[in-house]
């Protein structure tokens, strides 16, 4: 319905058919090919990142340590946390999705800077591959954590190798971030005022303030870390004169604004799939894309939750628990409007519908449950246990990549100019779904039990949940692996796209699938708001 | 300890259950802010899907009474358990006057007690029921976490600073003890047994128990074999600040500040004696952290804690050589 007639008609080449061979792709500029670049990325690094998952679920099977030794297990849940935190996690959706849909969002020919998307890839790649190198020859038992003095004087791994891949890595992401501001300051199309611009926007801008306001101080800290490691200068290990908790409240007010970085994007693609499929505008535009910014700023001022036992002082964990209690207000407001939006709907059920809903439940569970772990008293008892895995889990695992697949499913035929088949994105979703549940939940009854996290055996009481969640995380691998093939087989099976298969609005449903190189083949003008859905329900579709 | 599934820890003192409910009542507050979104969400889900004939005239596109209602409803619950939970969690980490003090050492991979009377113990901490018992700890390597699930208590345990918790536990009984904070190889093995013993149990396996000397006495010893008595003496021709009556005081600093004389400032005061040197004395006392290690220091710290007792007589007996 939104649909322009010119869209197909020139039919200049699509940016997947401007050129071919390798070389085409390892020197673009093009940010569609660069997203493309990155996907590939992280999910190989998703892969990666969940083999180790795999070794730890199967380890926890048994109360013994018997499939890996201790450094073996302790090497393998480094190796996850840092791979999926830093390699997959923090690029997945900016880098993917932000690169892809931004400009066409915005009704730009490109990112602000192509040369710099495409050297923030390289690095990211640099940076991965040589901490996936020193990860694996060699290892780092300190977890993704990098917790002083064990990781600056005690660690018996390869830290200064995997602090470096991170440290450059980071450069990525503050480049990416820098790159997504300026665009969405300087190439919007004419018409396309900040109130007109879809959610997943705003949410990609709030992610890049994080982006470029927190990566430096993680730098900051990797290199103090890596100073003491090698020349023993004295910033962490109180025997040299340093403070331990100093590393704690600089890695912390980057990695939770971080949690950010990888919830954020998500918000906003689950506010895209469910207008999308509500068709109807989204309930409460500005409280939603104010909300995104709300996180972003409040998300920097809770980092001492995560140091309620550390030794902070009591009256500062009081005023960090109730900060975090006021961080949730925003997702809060987010949940809400995603309800109300569906009031008065005409909805189709179709997959990225149902990642959507997957998001939104798994969210809530783990907002909901880091609220218990923002509460003071509770805290105390379940800080450091499985309840805290379960609960960050349900977050950056559980809803952030259903909102990456969501995305995945709902772009793949503009990305792609194919469609994926439905029935099987429908079985991914609901295999995910209970899958993760069914993993994660028993998290949180082990939790509360008292097992402590990062423990390669356990008293044998624990086992019984342990069994459940590993078998659910062989439902959730199965889960994860199935879009794979599916979604390759799709790119020569697939049916061709339409250009708005989904009688979306957005600027990015109004031209080819897949775009030519330049997106638009006419100059954009926006005249119209977002989601300009017809204000009635077309009655004549019933 | 029992059986093969258990689905919720066991309460060893009140706080613990007050730890439950205030868990419960969060978790029923949060029901209903949550369970509304689950249900109109799956109502509007089945009524409005394509194809299904349903009302969609007038449709609402936002409301700023109703985005203020789901703001601040939500808001004022929480704050109200905040309020509650800040109380239980003042209450955790205020430690009662009278409480029975151990002092706490952890090391890659071990937990090590000390009992004011002179008795040590690795792996395992002797406790009396009923009463407030407060650890004063610290960790010789990395930063380690002291965790009684049973309690539903645990403070990281820190290398060169003093923490400490308290608790008071009501059921005698043998309970589950970890190591919470990853610290390296054999994290998972950081683990003991906490044995609530009944006062009388207790009375009992403390003089079992018995070294023959208390921690102070043992510190007395150490204050000789290390020769601090040679400056810190009346007698002495070194000056250094006399230590009776010390603990516990404010101490004039020679850079000006105030510091009152703590386990913190005495801990640091032996290893790290240029941190902070005391008005009108020259920074001559020499570093001991090559020679002592923390239990060592934390026994030397009771002795002269035990010459800040106002009864005259302490612990041990006075000794002519260190006045």
């Amino acid at each position: 319905m939104n649909t322009l007639p010119t869209a197909a008609d020139a039919a200049p080449r699509s940016y997947l058919d401007a050129a071919h061979g390798l070389r085409s792709w390892l020197f673009t500029v093009d940010h569609k090919r660069i997203a493309v670049l990155y996907m590939l990325a992280v999910t190989f690094f998703f892969f990666v990142g969940g083999l180790a998952a795999s070794l730890i679920r199967i380890e926890l099977v048994t109360s013994e340590g018997d499939l890996l030794t201790a450094d073996g297990y302790n090497r393998a849940f480094t190796l996850h946390g840092v791979i999926m935190v830093w390699f997959f996690l923090i690029p997945s959706i900016p880098s993917v999705f932000g690169n892809f849909l931004v400009p066409l969002m915005i009704g730009a020919r490109d990112l602000a800077f192509p040369r710099l998307n495409l050297i923030s890839w390289y690095l990211l790649m640099g940076g991965g591959l040589f901490t996936l190198l020193a990860l694996v020859l060699g290892g780092v038992d300190t977890g993704w954590t990098f917790y002083t003095p064990l990781s600056t004087m005690f660690s018996n791994g390869h830290v200064v190798a995997v602090i470096c891949g991170v440290f450059v890595a980071g450069f990525s992401s503050i480049l990416t971030g820098i790159n997504l501001i300026v665009s969405i300051h300087t190439l919007r199309a004419p018409g396309m005022t900040w109130f007109r611009l879809p959610l997943f926007v705003w949410s990609m801008y709030a992610t890049s303030i994080i982006l470029v306001l927190a990566t430096p101080v993680l730098a900051i800290t990797l290199v103090l870390v890596a100073a003491e490691h090698l020349f023993g200068i004295g910033v962490f290990d109180p025997r040299l004169g340093g403070d331990p908790l100093l590393f704690q409240h600089l890695f912390w007010f980057y990695s939770h604004p971080a949690v950010y970085i990888m919830i954020l994007p998500a918000m906003g693609v689950v506010s895209e799939l469910i207008t999308a499929s509500a068709h109807k505008r989204i309930f409460g535009y500005r409280f939603v894309a104010f909300s995104s910014i709300a996180i972003a700023i409040i998300g920097f001022m809770v980092w001492g939750h995560h140091m309620f036992v550390a030794g902070q002082s009591m009256y500062a964990s009081m005023v960090f628990s109730l900060l975090s209690f006021l961080v949730s207000i925003p997702s809060a407001i987010k949940a809400y409007n995603w309800t109300a939006t569906l009031y008065k709907s005409d909805l189709t059920v179709h997959a990225p519908f149902l990642f959507a809903l997957t998001f939104v439940g798994l969210f809530i569970v783990g907002g909901v449950t880091g609220l218990f772990l923002a509460l003071l008293a509770a805290d105390l008892h379940a800080h450091d246990t499985y309840f805290v895995v379960a609960h960050f889990h349900y977050i950056m695992v559980g809803a952030a990549v259903a909102g990456y697949f969501g995305a995945l499913h709902f772009w793949w035929p503009k990305i792609t100019g194919r469609m994926y088949p439905e029935l099987w994105g429908r079985i991914a979703a609901v295999m995910i779904f209970c899958g993760f549940n069914l993993t994660f939940f028993p998290q949180f009854l082990l939790g509360y039990l008292g097992m402590p996290r990062r423990y390669h055996s356990y008293p044998a009481d624990f086992q019984f949940l342990h069994v459940m969640s590993s078998a659910g995380a062989s439902i959730l691998a199965v889960a994860y692996a199935l879009p794979l093939f599916y979604l390759a087989w799709s790119l020569r099976y697939g049916q061709r796209a339409a250009v708005n298969p989904w009688g979306a609005a957005g600027l990015e449903w109004r031209t080819a699938s897949p775009p030519p190189v330049h997106n638009f083949n006419s100059p954009v003008v926006v005249d119209f708001e977002a989601y300009d859905y017809a204000p009635e329900a077309a009655r004549d579709r019933l | 300890m029992s059986g093969f599934v258990r689905l919720w820890p066991e309460q060893a003192s009140h706080y613990a259950a007050q730890v439950d409910w205030l868990v419960i009542g969060f978790t029923g507050m949060m029901a209903m802010f949550v369970v509304p979104v689950f249900v109109f969400m799956w109502v509007f889900i089945f009524r409005y899907r394509r194809g299904h004939a349903a009302e969609r005239d007038h449709r609402p596109s936002g409301s700023l009474k109703v985005e203020l209602t789901w703001m601040v409803l939500p808001f004022i619950g929480a704050l109200v358990l905040f309020v509650y939970s800040a109380r239980l969690f003042f209450e955790a980490r205020v430690p009662p006057a009278d409480a029975l003090e151990i002092q706490v050492t952890a090391k890659q991979w071990m937990w090590k007690f000390q009992h004011t009377g002179g008795q040590r113990e690795i792996n395992t901490l002797h406790v009396p029921a009923e009463r407030p018992v407060k650890l004063t700890m610290i960790s010789e390597d990395v930063i380690h976490s002291l965790f009684f699930p049973s309690l539903r208590v645990k403070q990281d345990v820190l290398p060169g600073r003093y923490t400490e918790m308290w608790f008071q536990a009501e059921r005698p009984g043998t309970y589950d003890v970890y190591c919470a904070e990853y610290c390296g190889t054999d994290h998972a093995a950081m683990t003991a047994r906490l044995e609530v013993l009944s006062p009388s149990d207790y009375q009992r396996w403390l003089e079992g128990a018995d070294e023959g000397r208390s921690l102070a006495a043992q510190g007395e010893a150490l204050f000789r074999q290390f020769g601090c008595s040679g400056c810190h003496g009346a007698a002495s021709v070194t000056r250094a600040p006399p230590l009776e009556g010390l603990y516990g005081r404010s101490v004039a600093l020679a850079d000006g500040s105030r510091v009152v004389a703590d386990d913190a400032y005495l801990r640091d005061s032996i290893l790290l004696p240029q941190k902070q040197v005391v008005a009108g004395y020259a920074p001559v006392m020499p570093t001991y952290a090559n020679v002592m290690d923390e239990e060592a220091v934390a026994r030397l710290v009771a002795y002269l804690r035990s010459l800040a007792d106002p009864r005259p007589e302490p612990a041990t007996g006075p000794s002519e050589d260190n006045r």
